[in-house]
């Protein structure tokens, strides 16, 4: 396969196990660039060590993860990043002793590999480049605020900017919106599918959220007891009996729009 | 009144959490708070413990003034707190987990056995003596659930049990919670998936940047899709 | 063969004690967070007592009598430490929590030698064990077998009251989560005051066993707090098997070691600890640490470089103490040299703490080296003042790239104790190493040239080179690379996942830190003429420790504030009173318990209080640059 006919992201018979337990057994699947993946699946399914083994913070006991043909499988984070993939966390991960346009700014200077350049100055690096993120996320007026004063909503935006900050391939979003209202929820899920689509980055993100899922993913892979169980469309995969066996339930508890008797 | 909360203020260092919140609990009920992340939810309930130091208000619980109290005393008065993010102790045994909570039995509160938490929750009691660093995140939400249960509480403070669980489990966690009602639980519950409070709880309060914006039933809520739409709009 | 088979017995007789103390350290560590550096004092403590107790008490009985009675009233005397000073500070940060326990340890150390005198007291043989065992014709002390013995059946005890009892259940839960612990009715203060009983009761049990072996002196609290150290750390913080198997690991290297490199024993054993460390960074039987949960709502200022009016201030102020030689005599001007050099140390020490997060237990290794790198170029080279300045740091640097390269591979606790183990090392080197060294008579006779040699000439130069070091940490503080630096203690995962090579920043600043701390040494063997092994030696350490945090922390001018008060303020002491460490040792722990954010941080919320206007307008001002 060649880079440009290469799906953006492929993943070939992943596996990992940890003491003996098998958390992910040969899992394989690709990503388009511009398509949104949802990776769903029970607790304790292996959904984070697989997107783990994905960023780089896990490596593999086998198989192989490749972005554009380009293997990546176990470079560290730092490396998969340099090689277009951008990241947020479940729980927000960002410099709470600085702005919050230096959080964007640290992470070009980074990009620009100027980091032991002493000539250089952080606060006043590319902040045309910074204030356009912020403003695309809508933080704009946020630049100067100290990061550790956001509130949780406008943090995880922050989040997207800075995971925005090296023009990535791939954005990689763990439980991009756990512990978000459902109305925040919507809005920050709508700002990254138009991001995604308009730039052409593919999305990987795991949700518990089915509203979530079922709203914004194009396709959704569902994983339980670390196999890959069932792949397809979020109506594929919502009328499938095992999914909902293992993991849907009653659809008692998320939006009744998605639930299978009033899916048309 | 099982529980009533008055004029709660509360911070971290210099910052002002919580404003005058105003909450109460009637005996059997089950009350959801419901909010998004950072709004002052989990707050509310550590205060209502005594975890958090610096705070000012009047806490009543089963008519007595426990503001002053200690955790550990405010705990065994009866008032039992589920913390969130599981918390529970990875190194010890599912057993162990349930000695730690263990308190002795109280009068005018639900008596709870290790038998009868393992038929309320079946799960547990097929892994008794596995470590809590094994178990899934549903597993282990059940048992920090199960380990309150152990202290015998009157009334539950349970912090965000759906978070981060598939939805299957999250409607086992919603019976579970039925059942410890039917019991004679009392039950203040915090929470975002409005769905999931919908199954549990007859009243609710809303609260915004630390302060409550909204109190009223189920029905009331349901009722009112402007609050809906302003707070938790889906 | 014999011979051999003796000297690894004889090993584990000496891995009892040891064993009985790091359990204790390790339990207390487990459940209150708290590195105990004071457990080294109530073993001391437990071994005088125990000295005294089993002179007065007559017969077989008493004298066992007198080794239980000692270890209870040093665990009673914990108890009173624990509910008067550590139930304050349990909720500060660590460092602050080992700097108070070494508080009361130099507190101790004078008041031993108050009570009992400064000579070695040898205690009584034990009863019933004065005669010795014969093993393939060598001579076992009888003793020693009973220590044998007694180490795993204390494991044993442990083991069950850890595992078989609810006391022992509530203790490991509370190891891994205190709050919740609480949250579940169980009341923390009596636990915590209980385990820390348990913990110092082993410490001093393990002291009074001591005396039938040793001699018991004023010394020994620091002997084996380091040894602890390293025995924990191999074994796992935590661990109470770990601290088992280490200390007999420990002995034995020890026992074996000193046959085989008399010379670098000590060495060795820290040899082992670092690799150890760096294959297995929590021990072998330890477990990673969970990471600090974040504070919602701690919200934190972030840094700004000064604005044009406070460098204009810092101006003045230069120009003020640039002036004193015209109005101070030579002893001031002396003191303000030693001032600016300790700046320089203190800010170094402060660049790597407060923008890295690496809270350094060891940094005097690199002022130390600076020193004896400055002190060999002018004694074996004959170079002059000047190269010796610029080439005598390299020694550091050199040090700071080694040792550094390990240490940045660890966090919190651990980084700390593998610091002062490297720290150790150097300082071994220095005393041990007689022939280039010069030992504990260390170098005498190195004089600054001509120019400076003057208190007053010196002076400027002092605070020429300080100006200079400060001034550049506070660029560095701000370029990028100060910034990769902040992200990487804000955030490590954040780091990696934006291609910031967190492990090589955190070595780069370690590097600058122990070069500048090595420029400090370069200086202060001018300063004195002469270079001893204190230079490198763990109460230099801990006085750089003080004075960040006298200073501050989390402020980026406190390490030059804790330098100036810290140092006048040690000066005077020593030149009034006998019990300098009495008097210094309380000073740090009431700094400790009132001054927690330090000086500075003090006076920054005493100015948000009382003038909140300040600090608008200062808000006021940045949103107006930022425009």
């Amino acid at each position: 396969m060649s880079a440009s006919t290469a799906p953006l992201l492929a993943v070939e018979g992943l596996t990992k196990s940890f003491g003996g337990v098998h958390a992910v057994r040969n899992v394989s699947f690709a990503l388009t660039a511009g398509e949104i993946l949802a990776l769903i699946g029970p607790n304790g399914a292996g959904k984070t060590t697989c997107f783990n083994m994905l960023n780089g913070q896990i490596t593999p006991d086998a198989g192989h993860i490749r972005l554009e043909g380009r293997e990546i499988t176990g470079l560290a984070p730092r490396e998969v990043w340099r090689r277009g993939v951008g990241r947020t966390f479940q729980i927000t991960a960002t410099f709470p002793t600085m702005t919050v346009r230096e959080n964007v700014q640290v992470v070009l200077v980074s990009h620009e590999g100027q980091i032991f350049n002493p000539w250089c100055s952080t606060p006043t690096f590319a902040l045309a480049e910074a204030d356009r993120l912020l403003e695309l996320v809508g933080m704009g007026g946020f630049a100067e605020r100290p990061c550790g004063e956001l509130a949780y909503g406008d943090l995880k935006r922050l989040e997207l900017a800075v995971a925005l900050a090296n023009r990535p391939k791939l954005l990689l979003m763990d439980e991009p919106t756990a512990g978000m209202a459902p109305r925040e929820r919507i809005e920050l899920m709508r700002l990254t599918a138009r991001i995604a689509r308009e730039q052409k980055i593919g999305v990987l993100f795991t949700e518990h959220d089915m509203d979530v899922v079922f709203e914004h993913a194009d396709r959704v892979i569902v994983l339980n007891r670390g196999m890959l169980i069932a792949e397809g469309t979020p109506a594929e995969v919502r009328h499938d009996p095992q999914v909902r066996a293992i993991y849907l339930g009653e659809g008692l508890v998320y939006d009744a729009r998605h639930r299978e008797d009033s899916a048309t | 009144m099982k529980l009533s909360v008055n004029a709660l203020n509360s911070f971290y260092g210099p910052a002002h959490i919580l404003f005058d919140v105003e909450l109460d609990v009637a005996e059997g009920e089950v009350v959801a708070l419901l909010g998004r992340n950072g709004a002052g939810k989990s707050t509310t309930f550590r205060s209502i413990v005594g975890l958090v130091a610096q705070r000012s208000g009047r806490i009543v619980f089963e008519g007595r003034d426990v503001t002053r109290e200690p955790t550990h005393a405010i705990v065994r008065a009866g008032l039992g707190y589920v913390p969130e993010d599981r918390r529970i102790f990875t190194d010890l045994t599912v057993e162990e987990n349930l000695e730690v909570g263990r308190q002795p039995p109280r009068a005018g509160a639900p008596q709870w056995t290790r038998d009868k938490l393992f038929t309320l929750f079946p799960n547990l009691g097929e892994m008794r003596s596995r470590l809590g660093g094994r178990m899934s995140g549903g597993e282990q939400q059940m048992l920090t659930i199960a380990r309150t249960l152990m202290g015998n509480p009157s009334l539950v403070l349970l912090d965000e049990p759906s978070e981060g669980l598939s939805p299957k489990i999250v409607e086992q966690m919603a019976h579970a919670i039925l059942t410890m009602k039917k019991e004679g639980v009392s039950i203040l519950v915090s929470e975002q998936n409005l769905h999931f409070a919908r199954l549990i709880s007859d009243r609710v309060s809303i609260i915004e940047r630390g302060r409550i914006c909204y109190r009223g039933t189920m029905e009331e809520l349901e009722a009112r899709p402007d609050i809906r739409d302003a707070h938790l709009a889906v | 063969m014999s011979f051999y088979v003796v000297q690894f017995l004889s090993g584990l007789a000496s891995a009892a004690s040891l064993f009985l103390v790091a359990s204790g350290l390790s339990i207390i560590f487990g459940v209150t967070r708290i590195v105990n550096f004071a457990h080294g004092a109530f073993y001391m403590v437990g071994a005088y007592l125990a000295y005294t107790l089993t002179e007065q008490l007559a017969g077989t009985f008493g004298f066992w009598a007198g080794i239980v009675l000692a270890a209870l009233a040093v665990a009673a005397i914990g108890v009173v430490v624990e509910m008067v000073l550590l139930r304050r500070i349990y909720r500060s940060p660590e460092l602050f929590q080992l700097l108070a326990t070494f508080g009361l340890t130099l507190m101790v150390e004078d008041l031993v030698v108050l009570i009992w005198g400064p000579d070695d007291l040898l205690g009584r043989r034990a009863p019933g064990m004065r005669g010795a065992i014969d093993i393939f014709g060598q001579n076992l002390p009888t003793y020693d077998v009973f220590l044998i013995v007694l180490g795993p059946l204390v494991l044993g005890l442990l083991w069950l009251l850890f595992r078989r009892t609810r006391w022992g259940i509530l203790v490991r839960a509370a190891t891994q989560d205190r709050d919740t612990v609480a949250a579940l009715g169980v009341n923390q203060k009596w636990l915590f005051t209980s385990v820390f009983a348990l913990g110092v009761f082993l410490a001093a049990l393990g002291g009074a066993l001591q005396i039938p072996r040793d001699a018991v002196n004023h010394t020994m609290d620091l002997r084996i707090i380091v040894d602890v150290f390293v025995v924990v750390v191999i074994g796992g913080l935590g661990s109470i098997t770990g601290a088992f198997v280490a200390a007999v690991l420990v002995s034995e290297l020890n026992a074996f070691g000193i046959l085989v490199f008399p010379k670098i024993s000590i060495v060795l054993i820290f040899l082992v600890m670092a690799v150890v460390l760096v294959v297995r960074p929590w021990g072998l039987f330890g477990k990673p640490e969970a990471p600090a949960r974040q504070m919602p709502g701690l919200t934190v200022r972030p840094w700004r470089p000064l604005s044009v009016n406070e460098r204009l201030a810092f101006l003045v102020l230069l120009i003020a103490a640039a002036a004193l030689p015209l109005f101070a005599g030579n002893y001031v001007l002396t003191i303000g040299a030693e001032i600016a050099i300790f700046a320089i140390f203190a800010a170094s020490l402060h660049f790597m703490m407060a923008v890295g997060g690496l809270a350094s237990f060891g940094h005097a290794a690199y002022f130390g080296l600076g020193s004896y790198g400055v002190a060999m170029l002018a004694k074996f080279a004959g170079l002059p003042m000047v190269a010796c300045l610029l080439l005598g740091p390299l020694m550091g640097l050199i040090g700071a790239v080694v040792f550094g390269w390990f240490c940045v591979r660890l966090s919190g606790v651990y980084f700390a104790m593998l610091t002062l183990a490297f720290a150790q090392i150097v300082w071994s080197i220095a005393f041990q190493w007689v022939e280039v060294t010069g030992g504990d008579n260390g170098m005498l006779g190195i004089w600054p040239d001509a120019w400076v040699a003057t208190p007053a000439t010196f002076y400027w130069l002092s605070l020429t080179v300080a100006a200079l070091a400060v001034g550049g940490l506070r660029w560095l503080t701000f370029s990028p690379f100060g910034y990769a630096l902040r992200a990487m203690r804000d955030s490590p995962l954040r780091s990696e996942s934006v291609g910031i090579d967190g492990k090589r920043v955190q070595w780069a600043a370690f590097v600058v830190a122990g070069t500048v701390a090595a420029l400090a040494g370069a200086m202060f063997v001018y300063l004195k003429g002469s270079v001893f092994p204190d230079n490198a030696g763990i109460a230099l350490s801990v006085d750089a420790l003080v004075m960040v945090l006298l200073g501050g922390v989390e402020t980026v001018s406190g390490a030059l504030v804790g330098a100036i008060v810290y140092k006048a303020l040690a000066i005077w002491l020593v030149s009034y009173t006998e019990l300098s460490k009495l008097v210094l040792g309380a000073i740090i722990v009431v700094m400790v318990v009132a001054f927690p954010k330090g000086l500075v941080g003090m006076w920054e919320v005493l100015q948000a209080r009382y003038w909140p206007g300040a600090t608008a307008s200062g808000k006021a001002r940045r949103a107006e640059v930022a425009e």
